[in-house]
Formats: C-alpha cells, structure tokens, sequence
C-alpha cells in the first residue's frame, strides 16, 4: 500500500542542515517543578482568556485558571498545585518583550491533580465535544496556536476526505514531534483515532520526514497495534518546509489549496502530532493542556527534549541543557522561523516549541544587506509561490497595498527566500513589518469607523431630542390654549370685556390669578406665642418691606 | 432635407429621454468624493480642522474651500494619502491647527470627578458613561483622543493618557541594518 502511494511535490524549499541528531540522543526528561509559574492568559490565536482566580487562591494541577473568552479562544489550567500569588503583566515570550496579563503561581510541591469527572466522548454530541476541548485548552502545537476545537468541523459542503497528521517536523534542530512519535506513539495515534472520529474522514494519513525512520517505524507499529481503518503513516522526502500545513497537504494529497480559500474547502484537515496527543490527553485522560515537548538545542552542552509545565521560566531549561558561556542570544523556534528572546525571564507557553542557545560560532551575524540583484533566487524556492522580491520592493517602500495585491498574506514566513538571498537582505523582517503595519492600519480602520457611526448616531439623537422638544413644547402650548378657551367659554357670561376677546390674554390672566392664589396661600409660619421684642422685629421688617413694595411701585426713593 | 431633419429631431429625442432616464435611475446621492475623502480622515470628530467634525471637512475639502493639511490627527500619512485622492499638491501639516501626536485617551480621575456631566456632553463619539451626580467613566475603546472633553471639566479631572504598546498592538520594526565600525582597515 504504502509503495503505491503518489506523493506530490510543492514549488520551492530548500535543504538546510537538519542538525536533528543531537538533541535526540537522548529520551524526553522531566523539568522540576519551578520555583514559581507564570502562566499568561494569552497563548493562543483569538481573545484573551478571563482570569478565574485571585490572588491568594489554592489552586490543583489542572484547574482552569482562565476561561476562554468566547468561542475563539482556549482555556489555561494551573500547572501544578500551589498558591496563586498574583494576577499581573508579565513578560511573555514574544518578540516585542512586552508583558501580558499572567499568573503568577507558587507551586506546594505536592503536585495535586485537580478531581475531574471522566468525559465520556463517545456518547457526547460533537459541539460537547469541541467545548470540552476548548475549556481543556487544545491548540495546535506545531506553532500556530489557533484553537483546536474550531479546526475540528468538517466543512458544511465538503465532507471530510483526509485527515492529515502532520509529524514531518522539517525546521533544523526542532525535534519535539520527533521524540514524542518515538516516545507516545500510542497516544498520538489514539488522538488521531478521536479527531478521525470527530470528522469521519476517508483516510486518516500521518506525514513524516524520511529524516525520522524512528519516529516512522513506532508510529507504523502503533497504528498497527491500535488497528485504526483507514489510517497510514505515509514518509515524505526531507525538504523544508515540508511541515507548513499546505505544504504537507499538497505533497499527502495532491490538493493546492488556493488564496482566501481553506483546505476544508477541499475536505482535507491538518492536524500536529503534539496536538493528536493533547486530544487524548484531555478525552481520555481528563488532563488539560498543562505541559508540552520541548527542544532546548544549539550551543548547549546536553541538547535533548523536555517535557514542561507550561509557565516555567525560560531560564531553567537552558539551565537543564548547559548552555555554553559563549551564548549570546537566546531564540524561540526554529533557526528558520524563531525569533530572539527579548528575556529569559519569560515562561513556556503553548506555542513554543524549540529554543536555541546562539553563539556567534554557531549562528554568525548577519552580513550587511546588500541591494537587491533581481536575480530570482527567493521567487525559486518560494513553497506559497509567491514573489518575494516584489513583496520585499512593495514593503521596503511602505506600499502596503501593492503588497496585498500580491498576497502578502499567503507567506508562512518560512525564512527560504532570506535563506537564498545573495544579497542577504532579512526578507522575512520586511514582510513581518508590512503585515503588522498593515494590521495596525486595520484596527485604526474599524476604530474609526465604529467612532464615525456613533458620531452620526448622535447627531441623529440630538436633531431627534431637538424635534421632541419643539414638539412638546408645541402640545403644551396648544393645551393652555384650549383650557383657556374652555375658561372663556365658561367666564364669558360674566366677563364679556375686552379681555374675553383674545385667548392669550385670558391666558396671561389665568397664570397670573394662579400665581396669586399661590402667594394668598403662603403664610408665614411659628408666628404664634411671640415675644414683644420679636413682634417689634416683624413690623419693622414688614415696614421695610412695604417701603420697597412702594419704591417699585413709583420708581423713586421717598425721601427719609 | 425633411428627412434629415426628422431623423435629426427623433434622434435628439431618443437620446434626450435616455439621459432623462439615466439621471433619474442611476441619481447618486450625495457626493461619493466626500464619503472617500471621510474615510480617509481619522474621524477623532476634534474640530482641529476649524470645521465642526470629519464630514464638514471633508465636505470643504470636496468643494476646495479647505486645504488638505488641516488634519493633526491624521497626521502626515492622511496628508498624503489625501494628496494621492485629489490630485493635489503634499503639504507639510499646518502647525495653526495643531501637530502630530502620539494616539492618547482621556481618562477620568474617578475620585476628583464631581458628576456635572459636562464631559459627556462635549465627547463626539459617546465614549464617555455616566449620569448627573454620578461618576463618568470613558470607555477607553471607543475614545478617539479628541480632548474635547478635557476643556468643559469645571474640575479638572481629566488627562489625556498615551496608551502603552501591548502585545496584540506591538509592531514589527523597519528592518534597519546597523553599520558596524570595523578595526581591521584601521589595523591595515
């Protein structure tokens, strides 16, 4: 069967030096629990979790921490049993070293798993199913994050033909996945059986580097053993980046998926091998996304792999591995695809993956950026089929644009073009630069529309207010006037004068006999049982105040 | 000859109803060079521009009473990309109305506030929460940073706040390679 399957190729790619083997030597160790955990909210694509717990509260390995704010989004769980100590920004592992909402947690040492009824996902509808996974905190592990629950829908038009899970790993140095196919094969595959279960695709197929017979022959024997239909460990040439999603599924499948359109769309699914093991984590062993394979390779003196908690500090696992005094920088991801680490003092999060120790000796300074020579290298080994020199023209001169005419947004940030560029020129900053321009310009975009629809709302409010008043005001006027035309009527008998004449007139006499029955009614109060002394106060009061009734009265000061 | 003229006469009218037609079906309303100038402009509604929100200006800008450098907020890149739309010269940004500044929010000193409502009846964009006698607030997403909140506050509760980068708004830098002086020319 598996000599008979047609593989295909995608365009580009190159064949960095694997540099695979020496973080592999060795099997996946433990990390000891850290002195303190600092979990951030934010680790996956979509918004930011809401914290559950306050300072000062006990919490069990396992408990969620936050809860996923809205559908696009995943839950965060404790590490480990301890005290929290404080919900506050801290340092994240991005490349911009700004901090994030995070928690910070004390760890007891007891390492009390939290009480959690079993799932029974068979029996569960599949929306119970994908929430479950979402308040477990499933993402995908390869690097993306983006929540696991909203990948595992099949599309409404297209049913499911493939299933891909994606071990092929092809970054240097990376070799997670690699440990985890050789070390927990079964649990991959038992995860891949769930999401197969999930979607009913026509063929589950598990991509694997021919880099990584290990991984292939424990994957293959696990697949046998657990028996799934329909499921194959298929081995595709080493070729970077042969791990990128669409990359993968053009070589399994033959199907190039094309702009603005998702491989649903073609009823293929791609899925990382860590994250097919994180779904059986969390369904049949009812443990939440609290821990992940971790590389620590480069200029360190025990390359190997290490299962960690998520939040413990960076700084310990290079501590693990030995860095070398030499190390200067410090990157998350691959040499391809990382990024520097602004400060060891940022935990582990979902997202990463790898982490190399750099010295000079083993990753040089960039040589001066040179111009660019037209000359085509970086067009070659696009695997998005893309042209990178247009791109790095359009982006160079803030022509954003044009750069999204040109599909910007399809590159995977791969790092090929950079890797072949003649004249060095870091491709890749400029098409990250233009993206997050591009991005900032799209929320200043929907703020100020959201501000110019509510300033015309409220224009449209005050003109409204406006009517309503004159309105109104015009109803009342019109019911004075008919009472008074209701009084005349009445008084006309008595008072066919001038007055009785105009309605307004009457209007004014009526509001001024008002105003007098008013004044007639109010009477001065406590005035019985006076003293002499404060009756004489009174009148004089009352006489000052007659005097300047009369001086209103006649306009002129009487004379004293 | 009569023939000319008729054919001439049918055809002048044939045409003239088509027209007629034409401008009653396919009316446009308002001026659409107005709508693109307005969705250029940053819509802060400050009144920077001398004119009493984004629409007016763009509307004197349409007609050619306005120039085009008017807008701090929209800062220089507004400029140019209102140039770009116009067909007009790029000025610099005139510094009567104003100079470009970082994006900053109001923000309410919640324990100075008196509740007079005065702010709320100046914000532009109803970013500000609140009632007689009752403590305001702005809602910080909605806040386009036009300070014409901080002037009606009898108190003097109100500043304006450049609001840090966080991870979600952070940029990635313009690639800027650095010249290193090197020893070795010196040494030669």
């Amino acid at each position: 069967m598996n000599a008979l399957r047609k593989l295909f190729g995608f365009h580009g790619g190159v064949k960095p030096a694997p540099n695979k083997d020496l973080s592999t030597r060795e099997p996946i160790a433990q990390i000891a629990l850290p002195e303190r955990f600092v979990v951030p909210l934010h680790q996956s694509v979509g918004g930011t979790p809401r914290p559950l717990v306050a300072p000062g509260a006990q919490v069990q390995k396992g408990q969620r921490i936050g809860a996923a704010d809205g559908n696009v989004s995943a839950a965060v769980h404790a590490p480990t049993s301890g005290t929290v100590l404080a919900v506050e920004p801290r340092i994240m592992a991005h490349p911009s070293g700004l901090a994030g909402p995070a928690v910070v947690i004390a760890p007891d040492g007891l390492d009390t798993a939290c009480e959690r009824d079993p799932f029974l996902w068979r029996s569960a509808k599949p929306d119970e199913v994908r929430d479950f996974l979402r308040d477990a905190g499933v993402v995908g592990l390869g690097g993306a994050v983006f929540p696991s629950h909203l990948k595992l829908r099949a599309g409404r038009e297209h049913p499911m033909q493939t299933l891909v899970i994606n071990g092929a790993e092809c970054e240097p140095f990376i070799t997670c996945d690699d440990m985890l196919m050789r070390e927990r094969a079964t649990g991959i595959v038992r995860g891949a059986a769930i999401m197969g279960e999930l979607m009913q695709p026509r063929e589950v197929l598990i991509g694997i580097e021919d880099n990584k017979p290990q991984a292939v022959a424990a994957m293959r024997a696990a697949v046998q053993a657990a028996g799934v239909r329909g499921m194959e460990v298929v081995v595709v040439p080493t070729r970077y980046p042969a791990g990128g999603a669409k990359q993968l599924i053009r070589v399994l499948t033959g199907i190039e998926v094309p702009h603005g359109t998702r491989s649903t769309d073609f009823g293929v699914q791609c899925f990382n091998t860590g994250t097919a093991y994180a779904i059986w984590q969390a369904l049949e062993q009812g443990m939440p996304l609290i821990s992940r394979i971790v590389t620590v390779a480069g200029n360190v003196a025990r390359p190997r792999n290490f299962e960690v908690r998520i939040g413990t500090p960076l700084a310990q696992l290079f501590e693990a591995a030995q860095a070398l005094p030499d190390t200067e920088r410090y990157i998350m991801g691959g040499p391809m695809m990382g990024f520097r680490l602004p400060d060891l003092a940022a935990p582990v999060q979902k997202a990463t993956n790898c982490l190399l120790a750099g010295s000079p000796a083993l990753f040089p300074p960039p040589p001066p950026e040179m111009p660019c020579i037209r000359c085509g290298d970086c067009a070659k080994v696009c695997p998005a089929d893309l042209q990178p020199f247009e791109l790095y023209w359009f982006a160079r001169a803030h022509n954003y644009g044009k750069a999204q005419e040109y599909s910007l947004f399809d590159c995977i940030e791969c790092g090929c073009c950079s890797y072949v560029c003649p004249s060095r020129i870091p491709l890749v900053d400029y098409y990250r630069y233009a993206k997050s321009e591009i991005w900032a310009r799209e929320r200043d975009k929907a703020s100020a529309d959201g501000a110019r629809t509510r300033y015309e709302a409220r224009l449209a409010r005050a003109e409204r207010d406006k009517l309503e008043k004159a309105a109104k005001l015009a109803a009342k006027t019109a019911a004075g006037r008919q009472k008074a035309e209701q009084a005349m009527a009445g008084g006309a008998a008595a008072a066919p004068g001038e007055a009785a004449a105009d309605p307004k007139k009457a209007l004014i006499e009526a509001a001024m006999e008002r105003a007098r029955a008013q004044r007639e009614a109010a009477q001065p109060k406590n005035v019985e049982g006076l003293s002499a002394a404060q009756q004489a106060e009174i009148s004089k009061a009352e006489a000052r105040r007659e005097l300047a009734r009369q001086m209103a009265d006649n306009k002129e000061v009487p004379p004293e | 000859m009569l023939t000319a003229l008729i054919v001439m006469a049918v055809l002048g009218l044939v045409l003239g109803a088509a027209l007629g037609f034409a401008s009653v079906k396919f009316k446009v309303e308002g001026d659409p060079l107005v709508e693109k100038i307005d969705a250029i402009l940053p819509q802060t509604q400050c009144g920077q521009c001398g004119f009493p929100g984004c629409k007016p200006y763009a509307t004197a800008i349409a007609k050619g009473e306005a120039e085009i450098n008017q807008c701090p907020p929209g800062g220089d890149e507004g400029i140019r990309k209102l140039a770009d739309l116009l067909g007009r010269e790029y000025k610099p940004l005139n510094s009567e109305h104003g100079s470009e500044k970082p994006k900053a929010v109001a923000l309410i000193d919640e324990n100075v506030c008196i509740g007079c409502t005065l702010c709320l009846q100046a914000c532009p964009v109803d970013a500000i929460i609140g009632a007689a006698k009752q403590m305001h607030t702005v809602v910080v997403p909605l806040c386009t940073g036009c300070e014409l909140c901080v002037a009606p506050c009898p108190v003097d509760c109100i500043s304006m706040e450049v609001l840090p980068e966080n991870v979600e708004t952070w940029k990635w830098k313009y690639p800027v390679f650095r010249l290193q002086p090197t020893t070795e020319r010196k040494a030669a």
